[in-house]
């Protein structure tokens, strides 16, 4: 079936980053469809390529990306709740007078209407918070 | 960019029952503001939108909201203007609101009041919904 | 049309379990997932509330939730413990998810 999920939280603050990917890890390898990851509030945390976690951590933002390459999963940060939290790509970092971005591979930005088209779209939305 | 720049057409024509879920009181964190957002941007799309207030949610509508000495945006007039696009069916968990002391009037906008049977009805007939 | 609810928080710390309880209907699923498997556990003052609700809904929670915390021995008999493959398979078995965070 075709899902949809949504992230709320940042990376290691707290636990619903690593339940949405385990979620869509094992939704991927039983054959489904991931329509969408959202991320939204604190959780476009997830797409910054510039998080240096201890080498015996999992990396989160990495994991996202290679799982994104993988199976060509389309992650979403939400443009309102990235630039709030200075989470640009190129394009955003140019059009807000940044002097540098810091998007993941295989992340990009839009807006919230992006989690409203999944809700429309997927057969089941799933979403992990705090 | 701006949100209204990046809205797209998806599933054109396809009407689905969405609920927007509060349970969290506004400032203290963020949720309840960014989930206030969806429900604007949301309402671009047309979907059959309705809105529920349980446990601290209900903290969000309430009147006399000032924002002055914590300097954050004041949004509870926003719930008003929810009408104007085509938002209308807030409801109210009585029972939050009770445990809170609060009553209908304490409210800055009008909402429809119903009990935890009504609640889970309403719950029961989403095609989605979104918690903040 | 049943419902799959989502519990994230523990039952000691957030209003969440209360709430899905609350609204949960005969017939629906409950899933503890995160710190919400506490709710899950043998002699807490949450045991007795989840084992009334266990007549009416299905509960499960998610094992490698459970085993991180060491609780794995304490699980209340009857809560059907699940990895995150049937997590996915409980999703698709439902209507909706609900998610109490």
């Amino acid at each position: 079936m075709k899902l949809g999920v949504q992230v709320n939280e940042g990376p290691y603050q707290h636990q619903a980053s690593d339940s949405a990917y385990q979620f869509v890890k094992a939704a991927v390898e039983k054959g489904h469809e991931i329509f969408r990851v959202f991320f939204y509030h604190d959780g476009v945390n997830n797409g910054t390529r510039l998080a240096t976690p201890p080498q015996d951590d999992r990396n989160v933002a990495n994991r996202w990306s290679e799982l994104a390459a993988k199976h060509d999963i389309d992650l979403v940060l939400c443009v309102a709740a990235a630039q709030r939290r200075g989470i640009a790509d190129a394009d955003e970092a140019k059009r807000n007078g940044k002097d540098a971005d810091n998007i993941a591979p295989g992340f990009r930005i839009s807006g919230l209407g992006q989690l409203i088209e999944a809700g429309i779209q997927c057969d089941r939305l799933v979403v992990f918070g705090d | 960019m701006s949100e209204e720049e990046m809205i797209e057409g998806g599933g054109e024509g396809v009407i689905k029952k969405f609920l927007y879920l509060n349970r969290r009181a506004p400032y203290g964190s963020i949720y309840a503001l960014e989930s206030l957002e969806v429900v604007l941007i949301g309402a671009a799309f047309e979907q059959d939108v309705s809105v529920a207030f349980i446990d601290d949610g209900v903290y969000q509508l309430t009147k006399g909201q000032d924002t002055k000495g914590v300097e954050m945006k004041n949004f509870s007039p926003t719930y008003r203007a929810l009408e104007m696009y085509d938002v209308e069916k807030l409801y109210v968990f009585k029972e939050s609101l009770d445990e809170r002391g609060l009553t209908e009037d304490d409210l800055i906008v009008d909402v429809e009041v119903v009990d935890a049977k009504q609640m889970a009805d309403l719950m029961d007939e989403q095609e989605v919904i979104l918690s903040f | 049309m049943p419902t799959l609810h989502t519990v994230n928080k523990s039952p000691f710390d957030k209003t969440s379990l209360n709430s899905c309880l609350r609204f949960a209907k005969d017939g629906s699923s409950i899933l503890l997932i995160e710190d919400g498997v506490y709710a899950a556990l043998n002699g807490t003052t949450f045991t007795e509330a989840v084992k009334t609700a266990m007549k009416n809904v299905t509960v499960y929670a998610l094992q490698p939730d459970i085993e991180a915390r060491g609780m794995a021995n304490k699980v209340i008999d009857g809560i059907k413990l699940v990895d995150y493959a049937g997590f996915v398979d409980l999703v698709e078995q439902n209507d909706r998810v609900e998610s109490w965070l």
